[in-house]
This record gives C-alpha cells, structure tokens and sequence, in this order.
C-alpha cells in the first residue's frame, strides 16, 4: 500500500521547546488513523505540521505525491472565532478555497455546491444564521460541511466529537466513514477510546515521542495508556531546549 | 430654521465644507479597517499605533514644519517601524505582543511630544495631538481621499483572507500562504489609514473615528457587511454632527466628533438590538417551533 505521510524523524514545538520529538512511521493511503494521547502529547501540533502551518525544528514530513491543495484540516472548535459576524454559508463556502482562492467570488455553481454541503449535514435552514448562534454540535456540522467541499485526499481532524452531542457524534462518523469509504486518508485526534475502537481501523499513540502505532487493538492496550501517561509526565518537568546539534 | 442650523454653516464656509468632505473620506477609508481592528480584538493595539505615528511625524515637523508631506512620510516610516518592531520583539522575547506594543507607544508619544515641543510652541503641539480638521487645504484633502481609495480597494481584494484570519487562522495557514501577507497588510492599511486621520483628528483622536462607530454598528449589524455599511453610517453622521456642534457652541471640531461617535455606541450599547442592554433585559419573543 501507497504512503500517504512518512514522518522522518520529525521534531515539531514552538520556541525550539520540542512538543513532537523524532517521530517516525508512516501513514499510509486511504487509511482510518485516530490519533491518541493524554494532554500535551503533541496531536494537535502534529497536525499543524502537516498542514504546513508549523514548521519541523527537525527532520521532515514526507508527502506521498500530496500538494497542499489535497490536505483538509478542522481546527479545534476553540480555534474558530464564533463572534465574529459571518453566516454559516460564508463559513462553509470557504472550503471552495482551492477553486476560488482569496480573491474570485462565488458563482451560482458554487452557491449550489455550498447549499448542498450544508444540506448533507443536516443544517439545512441555518444558511443565513452567523456562527455565533449555532451550539456546538452545529458549528461542528458546519465545519464537516467546510471539509466536504474541500474535496481532499488527506483529511485531518482535530478533535472532531469534542463537546458535541450523540447525535451529532453518530451522524459526522457516518461522513467520516464515507470519506474512508471513498479511499480518503483520515486522521483524527480523539479522546474516547470507544469510539476509537468502534470505527477507527488504525491508531497512532502519541506522547512526545511514538508510543505505538497500529491496528487499534494492539495499540490501545492499558500497557501503553499506562506508557504515554508516564512519558507526558517525565516531559512536563523544567524545558528541554532541543538544538540542532542534540544528541 | 433647519437650513441655518444645518446647511448654512456648509453653504456660507468653505472650511466646513472641506472638513466635512475630509471627515467623509476618512470615514470612508478608516472605518472599515477599523471595523476589522475591533473584530481582531486589536482595539488598542490601534490606539497604540495610533500614538506610535507621533515621533515620525514630528520628525517631518521638525525638518519642514507643518508639511503635510514630510509629516506624512515620517507619520508612515515611524508607524509601519513600530508595528513591526513589536511583532519582531515578541517573537524574539518572552514579551507579549500587547505590552510590547504599549512599550513602544509610550516611547513615541514621549518622542515625539519632545520633538514638538522643543522647536514648536503649545499651538504646534495641539495640532499635531487634536488636529486641524476645519484646516484641511486641497493638498490634504487630495491625500485624505488618496488614502481612503487605497484603503477600500486593498480592503476589497484582502476581504476574503482577512476574514478568515480573523474567524479561523488555522484554516487559513491550511488552505493558503497568504496568513502572513494578509496579517502584515492590514498593519499597513492601519498605519495609512491613521496617518490620514492624522492630518485632520490628531493623533490621540485619529483612532476614534475608525473604532467608536465599528463598536455602535456591532450593536446594529449581524453580517460583517452590514456592520462596515453601518459603521461607515455611524462616522458619516458623527463628523456632521460633530462640525455642526463645533461651528455653533465654538467647541473644538475633532474632539466634538469623537464625542459625537461615543455618544452613537453609548446608546447603541443600550438600544442596540443585537446585544445591546436593552435587547437583552427584553428579549424577543422566540419563534414557534
């Protein structure tokens, strides 16, 4: 099977204080990955690195014949400004980014396109509505509608059933089963071990460093929960400033 | 009676006239950014900015004058350098961007009031600090409507990346490059826009024209359109309102204006419907299901 991602002993953090330390594997195309791990095990910044918005202190990220363009990522909810005033189609017509880029405006085929995204998760009604009134389940389908349209080959997904309701939770599998389905590769920060087990294939266990990467059952053992806890407590000590020229 | 009170003073002085075609373009060309400074949450890093333009402008004073082109130049090097300055330091330093900021802007505004001081007289450094708004000659006037064309057309084509900047930085450094484009862009547009309502509101009064009529039309607008469209109304208004006040109570003009724009987000904090305080001790009856 084809790579989507090799991780070549990649080093992400901020302030040259590692968050992600000598990472290696590889993700491979069309696969269903959830990413696991306790608080500050660096899932989120892995996921930024992918997308090229933090770049590697060391080593590198490579893409299987992926550009930019193939790459779609849901922030976590608190990364979004829900008070700024801007509808859910706005929102949502932003994933035709690819096509429209910063500057051409929408044309009928693409108001169709958006009405439709916003329609296959359920909010129809809620085009006009700003983002700041939806609850948060709502503002996650919005955002599942953003990534529909996007229409990408790599989907990355941080956090997505954070503070979201059941419902909702079973209804964004469905599409993320359907993404995978269709031979998308998936990628997916979560904490619920159950879902985890429930519908995700492959896991990547993350403390820092690789814990373990694999099919979910062999990943998600208590051994190596018990692991990854130990790891993030002995790296949330004094800073470990980490150089080129580290050992 | 209404024609005396309203128009005559426009009809009779060509002074008026000038400030209020001044104060047009500047709430035409300012108040967009300044819409989008608010919804940044960048308010005051605004009014610091607005500060931060004195030392450079006060060089130009100080070679030429009260020139509105050295002063402009100068207003625009100092402004940009500060912005960038601070943005430098803080990724550099443990300081946060807000008190790197507010360093640099204390340190201007004492620079540059020492600069008016020690070749001007009081008079110099009331114009540079209020402005001269029922001043304005064609050459300023000329700059004031340059800069409010720049600002929308560049406002215009940034639209989109702004935006999302302000909505969703993440996405956007996910879709695009433009993150920091857009980020350094709007600084630009914010440098430009206050140097403009410099020349006509001073430099402690530039910033309220583009932030005071932003936060009333939050309390009126549920679109980002909308709220530009009605944020431009509310300046619009205020600087007649304000000239208006000036010319007949012998109150100064920019000053007056500002008050103008407070008095429109004081009661629209209260009558504002959405959000304001009204609104929300009488809420609407909801819709049936």
């Amino acid at each position: 099977m084809t790579r989507a991602l090799e991780f070549q002993d990649l080093t992400l953090g901020y302030d040259r204080q590692p968050a992600v330390h000598r990472l290696r594997g590889e993700i491979a195309e069309g696969s269903l990955t959830a990413m696991v791990g306790p608080n500050g095990a660096g899932k989120s910044t892995l996921l930024k690195g992918v997308t090229g918005s933090l770049r590697p202190l060391e080593g590198r990220i490579a893409f299987g014949g992926l550009a930019r363009d193939d790459i779609a990522y849901l922030p976590q909810q608190s990364d979004v400004d829900r008070s700024f005033p801007i509808a859910v189609s706005d929102l949502v017509g932003m994933g035709l980014w690819r096509e429209i880029g910063g500057f051409a405006g929408l044309r009928a085929a693409h108001r169709a396109r958006v009405a439709e995204a916003i329609s296959a998760v359920g909010l129809e009604g809620f085009e006009k509505r700003p983002i700041g009134s939806l609850s948060g389940g709502q503002m996650q389908r919005a955002l599942f509608a953003r990534l529909l349209l996007q229409d990408a080959r790599l989907v990355l997904l941080d956090e997505p059933f954070t503070a979201v309701d059941a419902r909702t939770v079973a209804d964004l599998i469905g599409v993320v089963r359907r993404w995978h389905g269709e031979g998308r590769t998936v990628i997916a920060v979560l904490h619920d071990v159950d879902t985890v087990r429930a519908h995700f294939p492959r896991t990547l266990m993350l403390a820092r460093e690789l814990v373990a990467h694999g099919p979910t059952a062999q990943v998600l053992t208590a051994e190596n929960q018990f692991r990854a806890r130990q790891m993030c407590e002995a790296c949330a000590g004094p800073p470990h400033i980490c150089g080129r020229s580290a050992a | 009676m209404m024609w005396e009170v309203l128009v005559q003073p426009f009809t009779d002085f060509g002074f008026m006239r000038r400030a209020l075609i001044g104060c047009i373009a500047i709430s035409v060309g300012a108040t967009p950014v300044g819409a989008f400074l608010m919804l940044r949450r960048m308010s005051l890093t605004g009014d610091a900015m607005a500060c931060a333009i004195l030392p450079g402008a006060a060089v130009g004073y100080l070679v030429a004058g009260l020139s509105l082109g050295a002063m402009t130049v100068g207003g625009l090097i100092a402004g940009m350098a500060v912005a960038l300055l601070a943005g430098f330091v803080t990724r550099v330093t443990a300081l946060r961007e807000d008190a790197s900021l507010a360093a640099f802007y204390l340190i201007s505004l004492a620079v540059g009031v020492l600069i008016v001081s020690t070749r001007g007289g009081n008079v110099d450094l009331m114009r540079v600090l209020f402005g001269t708004v029922l001043a304005l000659d064609d050459a300023a006037l000329i700059l004031l409507c340059s800069f409010a064309s720049v600002s929308l057309f560049a406002l215009a084509a940034l639209f989109r990346p702004l935006v999302l900047e302000c909505a969703d930085p993440q996405f956007l450094r996910s879709v695009s490059g433009l993150s920091a484009m857009t980020h350094f862009a709007f600084l630009a547009l914010v440098v430009l826009n206050l140097v403009g309502g410099f020349h006509a509101l001073g430099t402690l009064m530039a910033v309220g024209i583009m932030i005071l009529p932003a936060a009333a039309a939050r309390f009126w607008a549920v679109g980002i359109g909308a709220l530009i469209a009605a944020a431009v109304a509310v300046a619009m208004l205020s600087s007649l309102a304000g000239l208006l006040l000036s010319y007949h109570f012998s109150l100064p003009s920019g000053p007056a204006i500002i008050l103008v724009a407070g008095l429109a987000y004081a009661l629209s904090l209260v009558f504002g419907p959405v959000g304001g305080l009204a609104g929300r001790a009488f809420p609407r009856r909801y819709l049936e299901a």
